[in-house]
Order: structure tokens, then C-alpha cells, then sequence
């Protein structure tokens, strides 16, 4: 750990670059950075493009862990740049690159689209059969906490691709759906507001579906909300299994309860307070 | 859904290795001490005449049968999945599958035959051999 919060050591950062209209290949550019604790790898960046390098590009938002868009591959593990302190993860040298299994429109910043047009393939959303309950969801679904529990973690995904660029499968098959797009396919199908089973697991049991993984489990160990997409993986083979030998148990979505405001409270709730703006 | 239909027969064939493989470990390997299915306690269970009461068997032939045709659908399979890895063509992916599923046949055909000819040797050639293995086997269940 790093003892004195004052004190400040310079890091190598070994950071990759490329430009699609110079470069032939990625090249490697090192910045010597001074870092004190507590400072992110996107702390970092900034003092170089402020600093060293202004051509430098990267992607990023909220600064959090929260917008996914500074995924990278810090010290060859894919992480958020965000939220990784540099002396968590380096001593002297730091390496910074794109995520792989991706290619890479410039310098660190990958090019996403396959992997969010999987994504949107999947029907990544609550799917009703009935189309005026499609279109107008604002009503109460009654759900209970265990169902809520069994997909929970799954909405904790923020669509960094640290999943995808971990996963050794899709390193040789870029067809291959991936973790993220799978586990949201859990993430859905579990719910039991929704009524798009079928369909997504038609298309996650296609060819180039979930039983391409191996489990090698990296997607979730670099996962950096905590998501198990592996997990999610192996539901998805185990749900697929049932089907096919009919066990499965087949459960109706479950109806809406009431338009909004149509409801009744439950007594033991207290009323809320008188409106205060719009009264 | 083809995906899923070779997955699930992959798992049952595993589950089908794992009991009549280990089967075959016990009779072979454990022998001494179990003398399972040994139509002949005092030799051991890879003597020539143990082996010859187990090609009798009816119950050992069709074993083995089935145990090859779970290990080729196994192996096989697991095969073109590490191949498929090589993101292949779908005219090639086709084309191992179907070149696949001729190698296995082929050779679930031959090995078919050959378990059902020494069935057929052992049992015809020496009904000594048989009776004592099918008494043997009687005894024992």
C-alpha cells in the first residue's frame, strides 16, 4: 500500500497508439507521469493530454464507474480506467491500451458496434404480448423481492465490454454472441414481467450462441460492477436443456395490475406528504 | 435448437462414459479385489479366459457397443467445437459436420461389428466359456 498520501512517484506509462490514416500498426508511446495515491488511471491520461500529449484520444464520461465507457486494458486486465488507482495495479511501469477483441477506431478508444448490435438483437428489453401493454408499460407488475433477486445483479451492467474483451472465445470467433448480450439475455428472461423467452433463446442457442463457452470464467473476474456473466451463461445451457427435454417450467408473464394511479395503497403504508410543487 | 439437441446428447454421453467407462476400470483394474464378472476368480480379469467369458456376454457386448458410441459422439463432438473455434466458413462448418458424422458412423460401424463377431467367436466357440460366464454373471447380480 502505498503510506504517504503527499508523496508523488513518477509511473512509466506505456500507452498505446494508433491512427488509422498514419499507422500501419499499433505503436507504443511511453509518458512519464507524476502519480500520488489515490489517483485513477484516467487521472493519468488527463495529465498527459493536458500536459505531454494532446493528440492523445481516449473515451469517457461520468469519471465513476458508472457510464462504462472508459474500459481498457490496464497492465493486460481489462478494467475501467475510472475507477483503477494506479498503484493498485502498478509499481514503476503501467501498460494502457485498447480493449481487445474489439477493433480500434484510435489510440484507446475500441470500436463497440458489434457488440452492442448483438446486443439489440437480443430483444434487450421487457417484451409483452400484448402490444397496448408494449406501448404503454406504465402500470404496476407484481413482482415479488425473490423474483426481483433472481435477475438483479444482471441490471448492474453497464456495458463497459471489459466482459467481452476478457473472453478468450470470443478472441478466436467474433461471431460468438459474448458474455454482456448473454447475460442480459438471463437478465430478461428471468423476469417475470416478460413474455420474449422464446425468441431470445432461440437466438442464444443458435450457432454461435452460449454453448461456444468454455467457462473460462474471466468475463466475470474482471467485471467491474460485479456481474456474473458466466453464470449467466450457464443458466442460459441449463434453461436450453430443459426445453429441449420438455422440463422446463413454463410460467405466463404475469399481468399488469393497474394503470397508474388506479391503484389501492396498502394500509399498512403511510400517505405520502401533500404535494408541494404542481399542487 | 440443433445446438442445443448436440449439447444435451454431449452431456448424456458423458454421464453414459462415467458409468460404463468406470464399469470397465473396476472390472479391469480392480479385479483382484472384487473379482466382478470374472468367470474365472483365480486368474486375473485381463487373462485370456475372463476376456473370452466377457465376449460372451451378452450384457458386456452391448455395453461396450454403447460405450463407443457415447465415446465417438463425445469426442466428436468436442473436436468440432474446439475446430468451429477457428471461425471457420459456414460451407466448412458444414462440411466438418458432415465429414464428422461419416467418421462416426464409420467407426461406430466397425466397432459394432467387431464387438458382435468376438460376441459371436466367444460365445459359439466355446459354450463352456459362455455357460460359466452367464452362470458367473447370474451368481453375482
Amino acid at each position: 500500500m502505498w503510506e504517504n498520501v503527499a508523496e508523488v512517484r513518477e509511473v512509466a506509462f506505456h500507452v498505446t497508439r494508433f491512427t488509422p490514416e498514419r499507422d500501419v500498426k499499433p505503436r507504443v508511446q511511453t509518458f512519464q507521469v507524476p502519480v500520488r495515491a489515490g489517483m485513477t488511471v484516467l487521472e493519468g491520461l488527463h495529465y498527459i493530454k493536458e500536459n505531454l500529449d494532446s493528440s492523445l484520444v481516449w473515451r469517457y464520461s461520468c469519471r465513476m464507474g458508472v457510464c462504462g465507457s472508459c474500459g481498457m486494458l490496464l497492465n493486460g486486465r481489462p478494467g475501467l480506467a475510472c475507477n483503477t488507482q494506479i498503484f493498485d495495479i502498478a509499481g514503476t511501469d503501467l501498460t494502457v491500451g485498447p480493449l481487445p477483441n474489439f477493433d480500434v477506431v484510435r489510440d484507446l478508444i475500441p470500436d463497440l458496434v458489434p457488440m452492442f448490435s448483438k446486443h439489440a438483437g437480443l430483444r434487450p428489453h421487457v417484451v409483452r404480448e400484448d402490444a397496448a401493454d408494449q406501448d404503454d408499460p406504465a402500470g404496476e407488475y407484481f413482482q415479488t423481492p425473490a423474483q426481483l433477486e433472481e435477475f438483479l445483479q444482471f441490471t448492474y451492467c453497464i456495458k463497459c465490454a471489459c466482459c467481452m474483451a476478457a473472453c478468450p472465445t470470443l478472441a478466436t470467433d467474433a461471431g460468438y454472441l459474448g458474455p454482456m448480450p448473454l447475460a442480459q439475455v438471463q437478465r430478461y428472461n428471468v423476469d417475470t414481467r416478460d413474455g420474449g423467452r422464446g425468441e431470445r433463446l432461440a437466438a442464444a442457442g443458435a450457432a454461435h450462441g452460449v454453448f461456444r463457452c468454455h467457462y473460462a470464467g474471466e468475463c466475470s473476474r474482471v467485471c467491474p460492477k460485479g456481474v456474473d456473466p458466466a453464470k449467466a451463461i450457464q443458466h442460459l445451457k441449463r434453461q436450453l436443456v430443459l426445453d429441449y427435454l420438455h422440463l422446463a417450467r413454463r410460467q405466463k408473464p404475469c399481468a399488469k395490475q393497474h394503470g397508474p394511479g388506479k391503484g389501492t395503497r396498502d394500509p399498512q403504508i403511510p400517505a405520502s406528504p401533500p404535494r408541494t410543487i404542481g399542487a | 435448437m440443433r445446438e442445443t439437441k448436440y449439447w444435451t446428447w454431449f452431456m448424456a454421453a458423458g454421464l453414459l462414459i462415467l458409468a460404463l467407462l468406470g464399469l470397465h476400470m473396476v472390472v479391469m483394474h480392480l479385479g483382484s479385489l472384487t473379482h466382478l464378472f470374472a468367470a474365472h476368480p483365480d486368474q486375473p480379469s485381463v487373462a485370456q479366459a475372463n476376456s473370452q467369458a466377457r465376449d460372451a456376454s451378452l450384457f458386456f457386448t452391448l455395453s461396450y457397443v454403447v460405450l463407443l458410441g457415447a465415446g465417438l459422439f463425445h469426442g466428436l463432438y468436442g473436436l468440432r467445437v474446439v475446430v468451429f473455434e477457428l471461425s471457420l466458413k459456414p460451407a466448412a462448418e458444414k462440411a466438418l459436420s458432415a465429414l464428422l458424422l461419416v467418421v462416426g458412423l464409420g467407426l461406430f460401424g466397425l466397432g459394432t461389428y467387431a464387438a458382435f463377431a468376438a460376441h459371436g467367436r466367444a460365445a459359439g466357440a466355446s459354450p463352456a466359456v459362455a455357460s460359466v460366464a452367464g452362470a458367473s454373471l447370474a451368481g453375482r447380480s
